[in-house]
């Protein structure tokens, strides 16, 4: 869930190339309701998005049956401490600021989540 | 300081008025109330205008923090696209186009690197930046890090050692932000030192020294290179923000400028202190001590 349409391209593209299948939902509402409706293994989330923020997704998810045991890793470019503390008090697996890290490494974090290692 | 001298000078004409004119004391009230009611407006106008050189500075901090945050994005794209790119996922990369892309990778890192300092500087300077202090041992992250720089440091021709003094006493800071320390001041060596021995016979002959010792009630990071060194009229302003050395300059090595003062601001905000010894053409070397954790 990302609102930046150019960034999940660029990240779907890697993902769908290591044999992944990504979902894609550009504001808070559609990534909440696609992740009810699709059950994905893994979700990553954007804080700063239209309609529902990173942070209300997150309660929602954690808040409901079907998807509360979804691991959700949290990729934005907020790094205060503040945020990181709270995404991960609110139930976030990982918290990754993007520009710190390459895709190579956003790939090791989902398999290290997944247990694909 | 002003307002103190003003206060000072005030009370001694008060006082020399008062005993000159002790026979007409409804003068020397008068004189008081005068004096007293000069006082109050000053202090309102120095106290107002400091509020408001707070104010704009606070904006000024905000506004770097905003751009900065929207700066971030984009940024990201690109690094990502160029990684893609450069993956060959997409297609092979021929011939000169890689040798671009990496000037492409290089130059988005360079962004990337000038943008975190810039977040990181607005905030210091809005005094948002958290501290979380715990006792750490300061060698175990020294060490980590030099191994993990060491692949850097060879691609560069750098010879990188790291020793620490056996059985020392750990340190009471944030050690996230220790750690932001000491990184940059080892890729200020590294990029410096590098910038000596790019070219020519001594190519190889770069070298980097960490060290950790204790000395009286603290813990010393102690960071050699024998790199360009620092010109002597410029070591003056070395600390300040976006300076940077004329020689740097000239051997055209990467950095913002930003590096050292915020190694300096968060050191002194962990109780410590910064400093180094430099000659040109020699080497340097930082150095910072933190305090023992009780």
């Amino acid at each position: 869930m990302d609102d930046e349409e150019a960034l999940q391209k660029t990240l779907g593209e890697f993902l769908q190339n290591q044999g992944y299948t990504p979902l894609s939902a550009l504001d808070g509402d559609a990534g909440f309701l696609l992740a009810k409706e699709k059950k994905p293994d893994l979700i990553l989330l954007d804080l700063i998005m239209p309609k529902k923020n990173g942070f209300d997704v997150l309660k929602l998810l954690k808040n409901n049956s079907e998807t509360k045991d979804i691991p959700v890793i949290v990729l934005t470019n907020l790094a205060e401490v503040a945020d990181i503390d709270k995404a991960l008090e609110l139930g976030a697996t990982t918290y990754l600021v993007k520009g710190d890290h390459a895709l190579i490494d956003i790939l090791q974090k989902i398999k290290a989540t997944l247990g694909d290692e | 300081m002003v307002m103190g001298i003003v206060i000072i000078v005030t009370s001694i004409l008060t006082y020399s008025i008062g005993t000159r004119y002790n026979s007409d004391p409804e003068s020397v009230v008068l004189v008081v109330l005068l004096m007293t009611a000069f006082l109050l407006i000053l202090s309102f106008i120095i106290t107002s205008s400091f509020e408001r050189l707070a104010e704009a500075n606070r904006l000024k901090s905000e506004f770097v923090s905003i751009v900065s945050h929207q700066i971030r994005s984009p940024l990201t794209n690109l690094k990502w696209i160029v990684e893609l790119l450069m993956s060959g996922i997409l297609g092979k990369i021929e011939g000169k186009q890689g040798e671009y892309f990496k000037i492409l990778k290089e130059n988005t890192e360079r962004m990337q690197e000038l943008v975190n300092e810039l977040l990181t500087v607005s905030r210091i300077e809005a005094t948002k930046l958290v501290f979380k202090r715990e006792p750490f041992a300061l060698e175990k992250i020294a060490g980590d890090l030099v191994e993990e720089f060491k692949p850097i440091a060879k691609s560069s021709n750098i010879q990188l050692e790291f020793t620490a003094e056996k059985n020392l006493p750990k340190v009471f800071a944030d050690p996230f932000q220790i750690l932001q320390v000491m990184e940059n001041l080892l890729y200020n060596a590294i990029r410096y030192t590098a910038a000596a021995f790019n070219d020519g016979k001594d190519k190889n002959n770069g070298k980097i020294t960490v060290r950790i010792f204790k000395k009286r009630n603290s813990v010393v990071c102690e960071i050699t290179d024998n790199g360009i060194g620092i010109p002597k009229d410029d070591k003056k302003f070395i600390f300040q923000k976006f300076f940077r050395a004329g020689n740097v300059r000239r051997y055209q090595a990467g950095g913002s400028g930003l590096g050292l003062y915020i190694c300096k601001s968060i050191i002194e905000k962990s109780n410590g202190r910064i400093g180094f010894s430099s000659k040109e053409n020699s080497g340097s070397t930082f150095w910072f001590s933190l305090p023992i954790a009780k």
